[in-house]
């Protein structure tokens, strides 16, 4: 645990002194607020729908960017020789560096709180779907940061980590909405699987425990297989 | 404090480490001998737990590590022979981050940061990002992290590759008083410094060992196989031929008047030679018997163990 968290913080210090967070932080506050701003939502509805039909996506495409050089870097630049060879769990590192980008995306999220205040300070909206819809936000980018730092696992290529997180990613998202053209039975199943078939019921203020245990699970399970590469790492 | 046994390790079909056995005991200084590519990386990394072998056991610190890697670990610091270090950190937050690793209070990582940035002579630099400082002064940071939780086993691998002659001198001293608390061993394919640090050497060539001995018992082992450096005026390819024809000659080189012959273990046939050139009637301008230096250890054992196949 001790370790887990020093790691942690290490990984989350360089992520406040390199320029990679700051860019995505930026870009995603600039295209979130874009879309906050033209949504009919945010005006008709006081809702922040419009903000999270876009950072859904958004998070997509650049939660991989923030977990790429988790450890695909430190192959690269030998580094993880380090952390292989103190005494530290695999588990541990994984966790640390899952722990260190949960709290820089965590922080990014947190800077888009300015949306629903400017709809407290200018309207009256539900409170539910807004808390519901940061609920499944934050579960949704956890589970990006897992399968990101999989990816990043398996490579010493930055590039590769992310361009197959965002490829595992958008796979798992849209094969929700080809479900609706398969066979009732089949598609049902493969909804289940999606990263998109949860998100809707949150967005409407509907916590759902089978969608919080659906990310929680797919992140417990990219995790475990992150851990498993490292382990495998050592044998290869 | 360090054993293995029968360690072999395959890189996919490549085999880098062959059948090793070989073990260091509590205060040893042992040197870590081989051309590249021999393997001594490879078995380093093993030992350091960095990664598993294919065959074989090791145990570090009286852990085995391939059951108890982790506490094992604890008791090991490691110069890795890529001079890992985190470019965008300072001296001091690399030393801390990894001391924690290690287990240190907070108390203690003060200290110990400040001890090791002492011993390293890196007082000033402790503030500086480690992407700023030379070479040489990076090569000190990443001895000053293997020695900064007082392992009992410290794993070094070519820590004097690429730095100045002045440096290269500091560091095999410290080698030498690190030595007298903790187990070492230094991988190194510089010849004299095993022989100014260390108390024994391990060859390794190929994956296997080729030799493993204290440094005099090794020169010896070779057979005292001693050398002889002639200078005789006469015409060359008799001379040689007549010299080949002395017992206790095993190989005669020459170039121009020069003469190197490499006698048999146990022999000392200067005077027969003497008589043999004086006899033929040429001049015996010198003649001086050389004993093996580390070099010609290394490269008899390394170039036999080819000609053997
Ligand atoms: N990660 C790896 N994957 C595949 N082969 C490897 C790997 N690391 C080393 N080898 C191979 O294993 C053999 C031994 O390499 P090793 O690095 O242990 O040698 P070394 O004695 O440390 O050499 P040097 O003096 O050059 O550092 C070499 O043939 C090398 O090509
Ligand atoms: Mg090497």
């Amino acid at each position: 645990m001790r370790n887990t968290i020093t790691i942690a913080g290490k990984e989350f210090k360089s992520y406040l002194a390199s320029p990679m967070a700051y860019i995505v932080t930026g870009i995603f506050l600039i295209a979130t607020g874009f879309f906050f701003s033209i949504s009919p939502a945010t005006y008709t509805e006081t809702s922040i729908n419009g903000f999270l039909q876009a950072g859904v996506i958004l998070l997509l495409l650049f939660a991989p960017l923030l977990t790429m050089r988790l450890l695909a870097e430190e192959r690269k630049l030998g580094t993880i020789e380090l952390l292989l060879t103190a005494p530290v769990r695999d588990s541990e590192i994984i966790l640390g560096k899952f722990l260190g980008g949960l709290g820089i995306l965590t922080v990014m999220l947190g800077l888009t709180l300015y949306y629903p205040l400017l709809l407290i300070i200018f309207g009256d909206p539900d409170m539910g779907p807004i808390g519901a819809g940061y609920l499944g936000l934050l579960l949704l980018g956890y589970t990006a940061l897992a399968i990101g730092i999989f990816t990043s696992s398996l490579t010493s290529n930055q590039i590769v980590a992310a361009v197959v997180a965002i490829g595992i990613l958008l796979a798992l998202y849209f094969v929700g909405f080809a479900a609706s053209f398969l066979p009732e039975a089949l598609g049902e199943v493969i909804g289940y699987f999606s990263l998109s078939n949860y998100f809707p019921d949150f967005m409407r203020g509907i916590v759902d425990t089978r969608g919080i245990i659906y990310y929680l699970s797919i992140t417990a399970l990219f995790l475990f297989l992150a851990i498993r590469s490292l382990e495998n790492s050592r044998w290869s | 404090m360090i054993k293995v046994k029968n360690l072999t390790k395959y890189y996919g079909s490549r085999l880098a480490v062959d059948n090793i056995s070989f073990n260091v005991a509590k205060g040893e200084i042992v040197g870590f001998l081989g051309p590249n590519a021999a393997g001594k990386t490879t078995t380093m990394r093993i030992l350091t737990g960095f990664m598993m072998p294919t065959r074989g056991d090791v145990w570090v610190a009286g852990y085995d590590m391939l059951s108890h890697s982790l506490e094992a670990r604890q008791h090991i610091g490691y110069f890795a022979e890529a001079v890992p270090l985190y470019t965008d950190m300072t001296v001091r937050s690399y030393l801390d981050f990894l001391a924690r690793l290690r287990g240190l209070d907070k108390n203690r990582i003060k200290t110990r940061i400040g001890d090791v940035v002492g011993i390293c002579h890196l007082e000033e630099y402790i503030d500086v990002l480690i992407g700023k400082l030379s070479k040489g002064f990076r090569q000190r940071v990443g001895v000053a992290q293997a020695i900064i939780h007082e392992p009992e086993v410290l794993i070094l691998d070519e820590p004097t590759v690429g730095i100045d002659p002045i440096q290269v001198a500091m560091t095999r001293q410290l080698i030498k008083e690190l030595g007298k608390e903790h187990t070492v061993l230094l991988s190194t394919h510089i010849l004299p410094e095993v022989s100014m640090t260390c108390g024994r050497v391990i060859i390794i060539h190929e994956g296997r060992i080729a030799a493993e001995d204290s440094i005099e018992n090794l020169a010896s082992m070779i057979g005292g196989a001693k050398r002889i450096r002639l200078e005789v005026a006469g015409p060359s390819q008799q001379v040689a031929e007549r010299l080949r024809q002395i017992k206790g000659v095993q190989r005669v080189s020459y170039q121009d008047s020069d003469y190197t012959v490499e006698c048999a273990a146990g022999q000392d046939p200067r005077g027969q030679i003497m008589e043999a050139i004086v006899r033929s009637g040429w001049s015996l301008l010198s003649l001086e018997s050389i004993e093996m230096s580390l070099e010609d250890i290394f490269l008899k054992l390394t170039t036999e163990e080819e000609t053997n196949r």
